[in-house]
């Protein structure tokens, strides 16, 4: 069985407290993973040497990311004291997760264009500023002169194990310039640790990196003592907190896929795409729309999807066929379930997958249960079902006319508009619910690195600072 | 402690031993507690109702399983003074407190025996990690807990002077359950600072007690190796054997004693076996016999103590003549371990919550 170290600055540590994680399949155990306590984190943290990474240019450090996304997909690297090829990160990937082999190299391989891309995702950060400026500390541009500091000496990053492509997120936090500490999702140490090895194979220092696989406490104490983080998770581990600038928070989606007036009688078009936004990756992302939000012909656009939804069954992770995740725990699939049922038994919803399969919702291979295609039709837009996101490819269909549309959607990570309707477009860029706008008919999942959503990685880690400089007499 | 072990004999005849001490011990609390003249109201009006009597059934430790499970119900609210024996009417009284986030707190009364379980824990301290004559800072829960005044006669028992500070536990389990966890650091912050002040100010402070979280913020802070502490007894919240390794190594920086204890106020003091590379930072504790006994019993059927090496919940029991406590079923649960050389008699370790309940326990946090 292999054994995930700790690493603390780069080295790894074996703990006396291991948990071991099991093949979601077979139940067999596919590696111990050292547990971190939680003072581990807070004085590792305060020891870390925050400049260590300034003795790089930002430019040599997208050099080494770049270097390192060759090495994630094509070197054997180390996982504590065993070696890894690419081959064996996606088994241990699918074995833990669930997740189907397919799903696994498309993630690994958008986490490599993360790295592989860095300059651009820097780019789109920065909004295009020579980045020798943060090598000098100021410098002109568009003919004034800015002067940035770095107020995130330590990142930390609170991950979760539902989808690899969210590492993506926090891979530029090292090119530019600052240590990070990483506590993994329970399921899904491998891609963190993977990335911190190839940019270290690449040539970044080992005492950059801390990871510490840890409980709730030990995320906590890391949250509140690096200087800026992200924090993945659903609500109930993101409320505390909420209202804390130094943490970003990235949660529930609740993305949506809107047809304008203009638009809402050609829908018959758009039912390939909004398939593919509900159900790519599993469903498991904050960027799957769960909802589908329509002038008219609400019913019959849901009847279309549910066709189309419906034929997708549970399949084995190593099957290339295999596009839904199983769930390691059937109890977890079970209470996702009976939630949706208890949500049923409020009028004015309906199940309409379940009806066109004429079957449960959740099904069986082995030991582990899958949650089949679910979409629901809401009579009404505030009905309990209407707004909710799962961990499956799972979606509402609901009435509603475009004048209230923009107000009533609600906090939304992702909308994409189907429209050509300025003055509705107008409405949604307003909207302070609507964090990612796409215009037309762009899948909800599709993201393009210079556009940064949920926050500025940029602007979280530093400070733009008055600076004049005049030569000393 | 009451048993010292002798060279001479082997550890199976010292565990015999031990084992006719406890019953010995057994039939001489149960007869001190349910005799008129001495007994305490609680536990003879008690008798009244079981329709037999226990000085004539108990003739061992074992027998005490013809009790069912003492209630900690009972010792929330009054009259505290049917806790009283009768033998010690008259005598000063102290009233201990333990749990009482919300709602009405436990209570055991206590005339002498939180003097005599530390006395007895004091034998088995190193003078050289917890040297005689040396000061010591008492950096835990203050109030109306056992511990406070237990450290205090602990360092006045090995002649030194106790520092102490206010620490209201109660406060960070609100904080904790309320998710207000900035005021609980701030309120941590708050009792470190006063514990540093007093460790910078008194040249003598040597010994130190504090809890495990208490122990990491404060060597957050200081090195307490260059404060000049030379031995630390910490307790009071479950102590891993990571959180063990831990401590020893790094936050102790492998110079300072490390002693973990297990106990509560109902109980007394547990003590760690000593330190065993064998036992990987495992922590292993083994009551007081014969004045208080640990078992690991099946949650399901708490009379059936399980096997050596497996895990069940932590029943207590206590036999002291103050206070007689059989069969209680703590909150912990633990694995059961084999009589050692240092005490005949099981041990429990790797201590936690119980995680039978429902709700899960707040604690770990001071």
């Amino acid at each position: 069985m292999v054994h995930i170290p700790i690493l603390r600055a780069g080295k790894p540590y074996e703990s006396i407290e291991k948990v071991e994680i099991v093949h979601h399949a077979t139940g067999d155990p596919v590696a111990a993973v050292s547990q971190a306590n939680s003072g581990m984190l807070s004085r590792d943290i305060g020891r870390m040497d925050d400049t260590v990474l300034e003795r790089f240019t930002v430019g040599e450090l997208i050099e080494v990311c770049k270097k390192a996304a060759i090495l994630f997909t094509a070197a054997t690297l180390p996982v504590g004291d065993e070696s890894q090829s690419f081959d064996d990160y996606i088994t241990q990937l699918s074995a833990t997760t669930g997740m189907p082999i397919t799903y696994c190299r498309h993630n690994a391989s958008k986490i490599q264009r993360a790295m592989g891309e860095v300059d651009i995702i820097l780019r789109g950060l920065t909004r295009g500023f020579d980045l020798s400026i943060l090598d000098v500390g100021h410098g002109s541009h568009a003919g004034g002169h800015l002067s940035f500091s770095r107020v995130g000496r330590i990142f930390g990053a609170v991950l979760p194990s539902n989808s690899p492509g969210v590492h993506s997120l926090w891979i530029p936090t090292v090119a530019l310039k600052t240590p990070i500490v990483l506590k993994p999702g329970r399921e899904e140490p491998w891609s963190p640790l993977r990335i911190i090895e190839s940019l270290c194979a690449a040539g970044m220092p080992r005492e950059a990196f801390g990871f510490y696989p840890t409980d709730h406490a030990g995320a906590a104490e890391l949250l509140r003592c690096v200087d800026r983080a992200m924090l993945f998770g659903g609500g109930a581990t993101t409320r505390p907190w909420q209202d804390d600038p130094h943490v970003e928070i990235h949660g529930p989606g609740y993305s949506k896929v809107l047809l304008g007036d203009d638009c809402a009688d050609n829908w018959e078009q758009h039912v390939d795409m909004m398939v593919a936004s509900i159900s790519a990756n599993g469903g498991r992302s904050c960027i799957n729309a769960s909802a589908i939000w329509t002038p008219r012909h609400g019913r019959k656009i849901a009847e279309a999807i549910a066709q189309q939804m419906a034929k997708v069954t549970a399949l084995p992770a190593d099957d290339p066929d295999a596009a839904l995740a199983a769930f390691a725990n059937p109890a977890v699939a079970e209470s996702i379930s009976a939630s949706i049922d208890h949500g049923l038994r409020s009028e004015g919803a309906v199940d309409l997958t379940q009806k066109l399969r004429g079957s449960p919702r959740t099904a069986t291979i082995g030991r582990c249960s899958y949650l089949l295609p679910t979409l629901i039709h809401c009579a009404d837009r505030d009905h309990v079902l209407a707004n909710r996101e799962f961990l499956f490819p799972y979606a509402s269909v609901v009435e509603c006319d475009c004048a209230t549309m923009p107000a009533a959607i609600g906090s939304s990570l992702v909308v994409s508009a189907i429209t050509n309707d300025q003055a509705f477009i107008d409405a949604l860029m307003t909207s302070p619910h609507v964090d990612r706008l796409n215009i037309g008919a762009i899948p909800t999942f599709r993201i393009s690195w210079d556009q940064p959503h949920e926050g500025n990685l940029f602007e979280h880690l530093y400070r733009q600072r008055a600076f004049q400089i005049e030569p000393a007499a | 402690m009451t048993s010292a072990p002798t060279k001479s004999s082997t550890l199976s005849q010292r565990v015999v031993d031990a084992k006719e001490r406890l019953d010995a011990h057994t039939r001489e609390i149960v007869a001190w507690h349910f005799d008129p003249k001495t007994g305490c109201p609680f536990w003879l009006d008690y008798a009244k109702t079981l329709g037999w009597d226990p000085r004539d059934k108990i003739h061992g430790y074992d027998d005490l399983d013809l009790f069912p499970p003492f209630e900690d119900e009972w010792l929330r609210g009054g009259p505290v003074r049917r806790w009283i024996p009768k033998a010690y009417d008259g005598r000063p009284v102290y009233t201990f407190e333990t749990g009482g986030s919300t709602g009405v707190p436990k209570s055991r009364i206590n005339i002498e025996d939180f003097r005599i379980d530390y006395e007895l824990f004091s034998e088995t301290l190193s003078d050289d990690a917890f040297p005689k004559g040396a000061d010591w800072l008492m950096l835990g829960p203050s109030g109306p807990r056992r511990l406070r005044l237990a450290v205090e006669h602990l360092c006045q028992h090995r002649g030194g002077i106790c520092f102490t500070v206010d620490m209201d536990p109660r406060w960070v389990v609100k904080l904790v359950k309320s998710g207000r966890m900035n005021l609980m650091h701030e309120y941590k912050n708050h009792v470190i600072d006063q514990g540093l002040t007093l460790l910078k100010a008194h040249d003598n402070i040597q010994c130190l007690f504090t809890t495990p979280k208490l122990l990491e913020s404060l060597c957050e802070k200081v090195s307490i190796r260059r404060q000049g502490i030379k031995g630390v007894f910490c307790g009071g919240t479950q102590l891993t054997a990571q959180f063990h390794r831990f401590a020893k190594e790094e936050l102790l920086e492998g110079a300072v004693d490390f002693v973990p204890t297990y106990g509560n106020t109902l109980m007394g003091l547990a003590c760690h076996k000593p330190f065993d590379p064998a036992d990987n930072y495992s922590v292993i504790y083994y009551p007081p016999n014969p004045r208080a006994s640990t078992e690991v019993v099946d949650p399901e059927d708490s009379k059936r103590v399980v096997e050596y090496g497996e895990v069940g919940r932590a029943r207590l029991t206590t036999l002291t003549k103050e206070f007689f406590m059989p069969r209680f079923l703590e909150r912990d649960e633990g694995v059961r371990h084999p009589p050692c050389e240092a005490y005949p008699w099981d041990g429990i370790g790797d201590v936690r919550p119980f995680s039978g309940f429902a709700t899960p326990i707040v604690e770990g946090v001071y």
